[in-house]
């Protein structure tokens, strides 16, 4: 576990340092994720008000805060805190309080293993996309329970829904979020992103093969229905279950359901940058070399805050777009019903994925015969860049100790 | 001393929520308190380094599992917020069998020699140490483990009697994941049996 921001760069250094420079590492990196996670909401809920009025021919809000209505969340977040904290008679106390909280946290604790830039990144996890597809589908039960919680039967028909859409749709996401993972080697978000530096058209994982062209294609359907939105939006379906497992909630807890969606919706999106979209670069290769070549000049100096910077702002632009079109297909595409929901991921984005996995592993296989040879470019296509120069690197020491008796059976007790 | 922190935080959550589960009437509540209980281990697992370990739990236990445990109970429940209650008979046996169970944990958790098992860890040096385990690598298994599935061991000298074969773990992972997809065509097998004895079904057949 690394804390790249500030220069701590090992739990074995935590040791040796002081425990309260640790404690103040942490926190920083909690409060940027933390600020993070609330503003970045603020400036989507106004962008969907904004591109739904333009959408159905409406303005959108225009007036908070001068021009645009650029405050008009913000006057909704403070009405919102101001707000009554209702809670039904009906309801299981204890967990229809809680429900929000999950749902938060688990869509908070993704936002730990999201690279922004060049190592910008709270926890440098090996394991970072796993780790933010296992904490995201954590957030569905936050919404059972809410629904399960509230004593109302529109709220249970809600958390029902959720409970068999999220439970079908993640098969698909985690498979589709595999094809990347298969031409990369690594699980590490940081390393995909560093993979992916070059001509967009050349070195973006979208183009790599067909596969994972079509593969971003059916990640995003998917992530949409993950985070439950139109045409997915069967939890809430606002026409038919009032507000679905929202329901009887009001106030900040309803508010923390919404930080919650918003911020989903950026965590997905910011997957699909990194998994296919070239992570934080540009795409033009001799502006990223420069930047990086800049970047390397000191790992303290001005240029490289500011590269990373750059970075990150291409990272969230790109995310930012995903987002875009995430409200532009809210605001344009019928809701589907449940059987059409299930039946879409079942019977259409279920085998698409599996065939699209299975396709992009015999990719490479298909590149090593036609390429051929085992060294350099066609064991790179057969590996993942990752894990290539490790492969060659073990194949070479196992031909040196090549054993000439047959390898001896004696497994060691208890492993 | 705030990993210390964490781990007390962690445990105390673990052992709440284990408490919780046991106590609580109300079924869903009891998978909130394993939500608490499991989602604390997986923590703990963090904690320890071992972050694939901690996601597994993660992504099996608390999203799986228990997102199933709890549609299972919204759809076979016959009322809103069922209550469990616990007869006498079923604490006294629950009771035997939690305390044995604790007793053989406990023994079996001091009978390992941990300065020596901390020896074999340590003894390494620094460099010497395999992929994922050095200073600055910590928790980053997650290629080690792919590799050791293959039974590629770069950690270990294959020629050794008494170290790993080179065979990896992928047969037996295998074995079991068939394993499951048996027990999960026999469920959906037993589930449609039941539906063709329903009279009703029959009559309208006919």
């Amino acid at each position: 576990m690394t804390f790249a921001l500030f220069g701590i760069d090992s739990i074995g250094d935590m040791f040796t340092d002081a425990w309260w420079k640790w404690a103040i590492v942490a926190l920083i990196h909690a409060v940027i994720i933390v600020n993070f996670f609330a503003v970045a909401p603020l400036f989507y809920i106004w962008l969907e008000r904004k591109v739904s009025g333009r959408i159905q021919d409406r303005l959108g809000p225009t007036r908070v805060g001068g021009k645009f209505g650029w405050l008009q969340t913000l006057a909704d977040g403070i009405k919102l805190i101001q707000k009554e904290d209702l809670c039904p008679q009906a309801a299981d106390g204890m967990l229809f309080r809680v429900a929000p909280y999950i749902v938060f946290v688990a869509s908070f604790a993704a936002f730990i293993a999201l690279p922004f830039s060049n190592g910008w990144i709270a926890q440098n996890l090996d394991i970072g996309l796993f780790f933010v597809l296992a904490v995201m589908s954590l957030e569905v039960i936050g919404i059972i329970l809410a629904g399960y919680a509230s004593g109302s039967k529109w709220a249970l028909f809600g958390g029902m829904r959720e409970a068999a859409q999220m439970v079908s749709y993640e098969i698909p996401m985690a498979i589709c979020a595999l094809i990347p993972i298969v031409a990369v080697g690594s699980l590490n978000l940081v390393e995909i992103g560093q993979m992916q530096s070059g001509w967009f058209l050349s070195d973006w994982l979208i183009f790599r093969n067909p596969f994972t062209f079509l593969g971003f294609f059916v990640y995003f359907t998917v992530a949409t229905a993950s985070v439950k939105r139109a045409p997915f939006d069967l939890a809430e379906a606002e026409s038919e279950l009032v507000a679905g497992f929202h329901t009887e909630y009001s106030g900040i807890r309803w508010s923390y359901f919404f930080m919650a969606e918003y911020a989903g919706m950026f965590a997905v999106s910011g997957i699909a940058v990194l998994l296919f979209l070239g992570g934080w670069y540009t795409g033009i290769a001799p502006l990223d070399n420069t930047l990086v070549s800049l970047q390397s000049a000191g790992p303290w100096g001005l240029s490289s805050y500011i590269v990373n910077l750059f970075f990150m702002v291409v990272f969230i632009t790109k995310g930012s777009l995903l987002v875009f079109l995430q409200i532009w297909i809210r605001w344009t595409f019928p809701r589907l019903r449940i059987d059409q929901v299930m039946m879409t991921c079942l019977k259409y984005l279920l085998p698409m994925s599996c065939a699209l996995f299975l396709g992009a592993v015999l990719w490479p296989l298909a590149m090593y015969q036609i390429k051929g040879g085992n060294e350099g470019d066609g064991r790179t296509q057969f590996f993942g860049e990752a894990i290539a120069d490790k492969v060659t690197q073990l194949d070479s020491s196992a031909t040196k100790s090549q054993p000439d008796t047959p390898l001896p059976a004696v497994e060691e007790e208890g492993r | 001393m705030f990993q210390e922190f964490l781990f007390w935080v962690f445990g105390i959550a673990v052992c709440g929520g284990a408490l919780g589960v046991v106590l609580s009437q109300n079924i869903v509540r009891m998978a909130f308190w394993l939500i608490i209980s499991l989602g604390s281990t997986s923590g703990l697992f963090f904690l320890l380094q071992a972050d694939f370990v901690g996601a597994v739990q993660l992504m099996v236990y608390v999203g799986g599992t228990l997102v199933l445990l709890i549609f299972g109970i919204m759809l076979t429940a016959s009322g809103p917020y069922v209550t469990m209650k616990t007869s006498p008979t079923e604490w006294v046996v629950a009771a035997i069998v939690s305390s044995a169970l604790l007793g053989l944990i406990t023994v079996s958790a001091f009978g390992v020699d941990w300065h020596a098992v901390d020896g074999v860890v340590s003894g390494h040096s620094t460099e010497n140490r395999p992929e994922g385990y050095t200073t600055a690598q910590q928790g980053r298994t997650i290629r080690p483990l792919g590799f050791a599935l293959l039974g590629v061991r770069p950690d270990k000298d294959l020629n050794q009697p008494g170290e790993p074969t080179g065979v990896g773990y992928l047969l037996p992972f295998e074995i079991v994941s068939v394993h499951l997809l048996v027990v999960l065509v026999g469920a959906a097998y037993l589930a449609r049996a039941k539906r063709r004895v329903d009279p009703l079904a029959k009559t309208t057949a006919s």
